[in-house]
């Protein structure tokens, strides 16, 4: 990762369902895509993505507060696991 | 005095506060979401609906609600509560119980009478049924599936914090009783000390005859027992 001296930044914080917990949302998913003829698919995991804009100092900063965020209400630690992946925001780019 | 719990999205607070006062004869009355002075009370029940539109999981963001801070206390003193439903779900999400429920393995909305089996006694809510007593009540939930690992499932087990299975009429445990693919047909659980409990199916939508089964009173008349003892 790129350290820059801004100080906006986009987190993106992905979250799935862990390993062993069912995900019906995923399985009818995949069924649909059976239906429209993609046999080759064999799992399909739903899951979703926050892009959270947040201020910080660095990069390891953004990246920290993002995990605390992920860790207390953006995942359920009991079924879901998360990453977070951290990247600049220019002030010109909105 | 028993306080009904209103969250923004409750929708089940009012059936709650109806089957206490008018069923069960115990004096109960709304507690906002916002209140943290909770002196008074001596048990709370958590309602079923959608608190907060069950906005990024249900009953995530119900947890921070300022009255949950004051209600964690409560749980830690030993107080009774009951979280029906979305009840059970915030209190999964604030860790007043273990783990989570997930969206019902048919992916469709339940809504129907469903039998559960009492299996545990030792605790605030079914101490007045007997062991291995069969209630018929109704569900209406579309994440009811309840989860945990393998590993706290056992340790559940062991403690005696699986209190009621979804079963047959005739209180089989079969996979055909267990519509949202809870683990190990799971209905009910307890914490540790028994204190707390949470459960999907409705026990205070069946405290009238008139409304199609009264089975619910076996839990919901344990409030009597409640009040007026500190905690």
């Amino acid at each position: 990762m790129t350290i820059t001296n801004s100080s906006k930044w986009l987190a993106s914080v992905t979250v799935f369902p862990k390993t062993g917990v069912n995900d019906p949302e995923g399985e009818a998913i995949l069924g649909g895509l059976g239906q429209l003829g993609y046999s080759e698919v064999s799992r399909v995991r739903a899951g979703r993505i926050f892009r959270v804009q947040l201020t910080a100092d660095s990069a390891e900063a953004a990246l920290t507060r993002a995990n605390r965020m992920a860790e207390q209400l953006l995942s359920n630690p009991v079924i879901e696991q998360f990453s977070v992946e951290v990247e600049p925001i220019s002030d010109q780019v909105k | 005095m028993i306080g009904v719990i209103t969250f923004p999205g409750s929708n089940g607070d009012h059936d709650a506060l109806h089957s206490l006062i008018d069923d069960i004869g115990a004096p109960a009355e709304y507690v906002d979401y916002r209140q943290t002075d909770l002196a008074r009370y001596d048990a709370f029940v958590l309602p079923g609906g959608f608190s907060y539109g069950d906005a990024l999981r249900c009953g995530a963001i119900a947890r921070f609600a300022p009255v949950m801070a004051p209600l964690a206390e409560f749980a830690e003193r030993g107080g009774p509560i009951l979280g029906i439903c979305n009840g059970f779900q915030v209190l999964t999400e604030a860790h007043l119980l273990p783990g989570a429920l997930l969206r019902n393995e048919t992916l469709k909305f339940h809504c129907f009478w469903t039998h559960i089996k009492i299996e545990q006694l030792d605790n605030a809510w079914t101490a007045g049924c007997k062991a291995g007593e069969i209630l018929r009540l109704p569900v209406a939930h579309g994440e009811g599936a309840f989860f945990a690992d393998d590993d706290t499932l056992d340790q559940l087990e062991a403690n005696g914090q699986i209190v009621a299975r979804y079963c047959e009429p005739d209180g089989t445990i079969t996979p055909g009783a267990n519509a949202n693919g809870s683990a190990r047909s799971i209905a009910a659980v307890s914490n540790r000390q028994g204190n707390v409990l949470g459960l999907m199916p409705h026990p205070e939508r069946a405290t009238n005859e008139l409304v199609g089964g009264a089975d619910g009173v076996k839990i919901m008349s344990s409030a009597l027992n409640f009040l007026n003892v500190a905690v």
